[in-house]
């Protein structure tokens, strides 16, 4: 008889782990700890284009002396979008770092735009090795932002849906901040083309 | 992908209005991404390469993995429209995951695909994340520019492609990759050990566990041959995961074995049944990418 008892007992401890798991504190952990991986990916890359920038500049400086407001656009672009303490559960935190980020990108492709008319500086083989690794940095930065997009909507959705909700309320989980895309009013209006000015020609 | 309905409508009303444009209305249905094929060593959807040249660079890729355990693949498409080539080149390394994903608990990811997106003039060397070291962005810059740029112009295609990848052999060749894995000896030790180590739990917990049970009552007994099921696992998988999976699963069984009566010993031939047989990993012919992982590294250029 109390050999029964002590056994119901274990299989009610069983019974609660299987509660646990059941109502989603598991899944929640996981998704994210997935969240924090893809964030800490994305500051690494933006950390990577950040860590290029003074070579390039100074590369640049050696033939274009004279674009200092391009140069200084940049450096100060890097020094600010560096400067920021980034919270990823913050959506306000999340937005400013997100706008400086985006300053400094324009701040760089002004910069690339402007080498276009150094042909000396394009043909410097450092030059076109920096071109090279800021390109794949860009490239990565897309991709891990893509990712940590993809991990917080996941996130999101179990977070929110019933019944781990409850679970999320209890413990404390909340909806997290994603990123936006950071042109929406440039893509909602329709492109003007214009073919009286001189062609600005991306780097091919 | 977020291409809203009221969006497309818009976009066919735009294509009607402009009826001249018949052309545009025939390809509107292709912006669409494109899709990714199947995985294969060389793949050339453009008909550029004759099929003696894709069995030498197949033969040539086939004879490296078997040799560095590092996977290098070709692919040729006409076009990567409306995605960027890096776009569309991660879409594939995620799809393909060419390259080993990890060797002995360390992840490796050492997978290259080479993308030739033809009537784009594109091209890119997509690199696993494990290779941006060896294969560094600035490498893969210049073997585009050095030797797929030149060759491409000229129209040779085969060329070029064949110079890259003996390049790219040489650079992923000074990388310390861990060896390939033994054809025989992955058939030999992987599944056959487990399923043992699967049967072997069965017999603890359906036999012993009720000896075990007898003797120091029910929770105590199914602990005991918890442990000794978790212990005989982890000597013979050396893994402390499964071991741990094992010996809880054992518990479990112990413990709630017996409670029904004799019902249970009938439910035994349930187990140990199927499940284990797949046979995805062929050694001949088939290929498959072994999981490696992308994270956007390489370079893009143009001819």
């Amino acid at each position: 008889m109390r050999s029964i008892l002590r056994a119901s007992w274990w299989v009610a401890v069983l019974l609660g782990g299987a509660l646990v798991s059941g109502c989603g504190y598991n899944d929640i952990q996981t998704l994210d700890e997935q969240t924090k991986s893809g964030w800490s990916e994305v500051l690494n890359q933006y950390q990577r284009r950040a860590d290029l920038i003074p070579n390039l500049v100074n590369t640049v400086k050696g033939y274009a002396q004279q674009e200092q407001a391009v140069l200084i656009g940049v450096t100060e672009a890097r020094a600010k979008a560096t400067s920021i303490k980034v919270d990823a559960n913050d959506a306000d935190s999340l937005k400013k770092f997100q706008q400086a980020q985006g300053e400094l990108s324009g701040a760089l492709s002004r910069l690339l735009v402007v080498t276009e008319n150094y042909p000396q500086l394009k043909s410097d083989q450092n030059f076109r090795d920096l071109q090279a690794q800021l390109e794949g940095t860009e490239n990565r930065i897309t991709v891990a932002r893509k990712r940590y997009i993809d991990a917080v909507q996941n996130y999101n959705v179990t977070v929110r849906q019933f019944p781990v909700n409850l679970t999320a309320m209890m413990f404390g989980y909340k909806v997290k901040p994603n990123f936006t895309v950071e042109n929406e009013a440039q893509i909602s209006k329709p492109p003007t083309v214009d073919f009286g000015a001189a062609p600005a020609k991306p780097t091919g | 992908m977020p291409v809203g309905r009221p969006r497309s409508a818009f976009l066919a009303r735009l294509v009607g209005a402009f009826g001249a444009l018949a052309l545009v209305a025939a390809l509107a249905p292709a912006r669409a991404e494109v899709a990714v094929p199947p995985v294969a060593r060389v793949t050339d959807l453009t008909g550029t390469l004759t099929a003696t040249q894709r069995a030498a660079l197949n033969d040539k890729l086939a004879a490296f993995e078997a040799r560095k355990g590092s996977q290098i693949v070709v692919l040729m498409v006409p076009t990567t429209q409306p995605e960027d080539i890096a776009q569309f080149g991660i879409r594939v390394g995620d799809t393909w995951k060419i390259g080993r994903k990890s060797v002995d608990g360390k992840s490796v990811d050492d997978g290259l695909i080479l993308i030739v997106a033809k009537d784009d003039h594109r091209m890119r060397i997509e690199v696993g994340t494990g290779l941006e070291g060896a294969v560094t962005d600035l490498a893969a810059n210049r073997i585009l520019d050095e030797y797929l740029r030149p060759s491409f112009r000229a129209g040779d295609f085969y060329g070029g492609i064949d110079h890259a990848v003996d390049r790219l052999i040489g650079l992923v060749d000074g990388e310390p990759l861990p060896p390939p894995r033994q054809a025989p000896q992955r058939s030999g030790r992987g599944v056959p050990g487990f399923q043992g180590v699967l049967m072997l739990l069965f017999a603890i917990a359906f036999v012993g566990g009720p000896i075990l049970r007898s003797l120091f009552g029910r929770p105590v007994g199914a602990a005991a041959t918890g442990g000794v099921a978790g212990f005989l696992a982890f000597l013979l998988l050396g893994t402390v995961g499964l071991a741990a999976a094992a010996g809880v699963l054992a518990f479990i069984i112990a413990l709630i074995g017996g409670l029904g009566g004799g019902g249970w010993t009938t439910g035994r031939g349930g187990f140990g049944g199927g499940g284990f047989g797949g046979g995805s990993f062929g050694g001949g012919g088939g290929f498959s990418g072994g999981g490696g992982g992308f994270s956007g590294g390489g370079a893009s250029g143009s001819w």
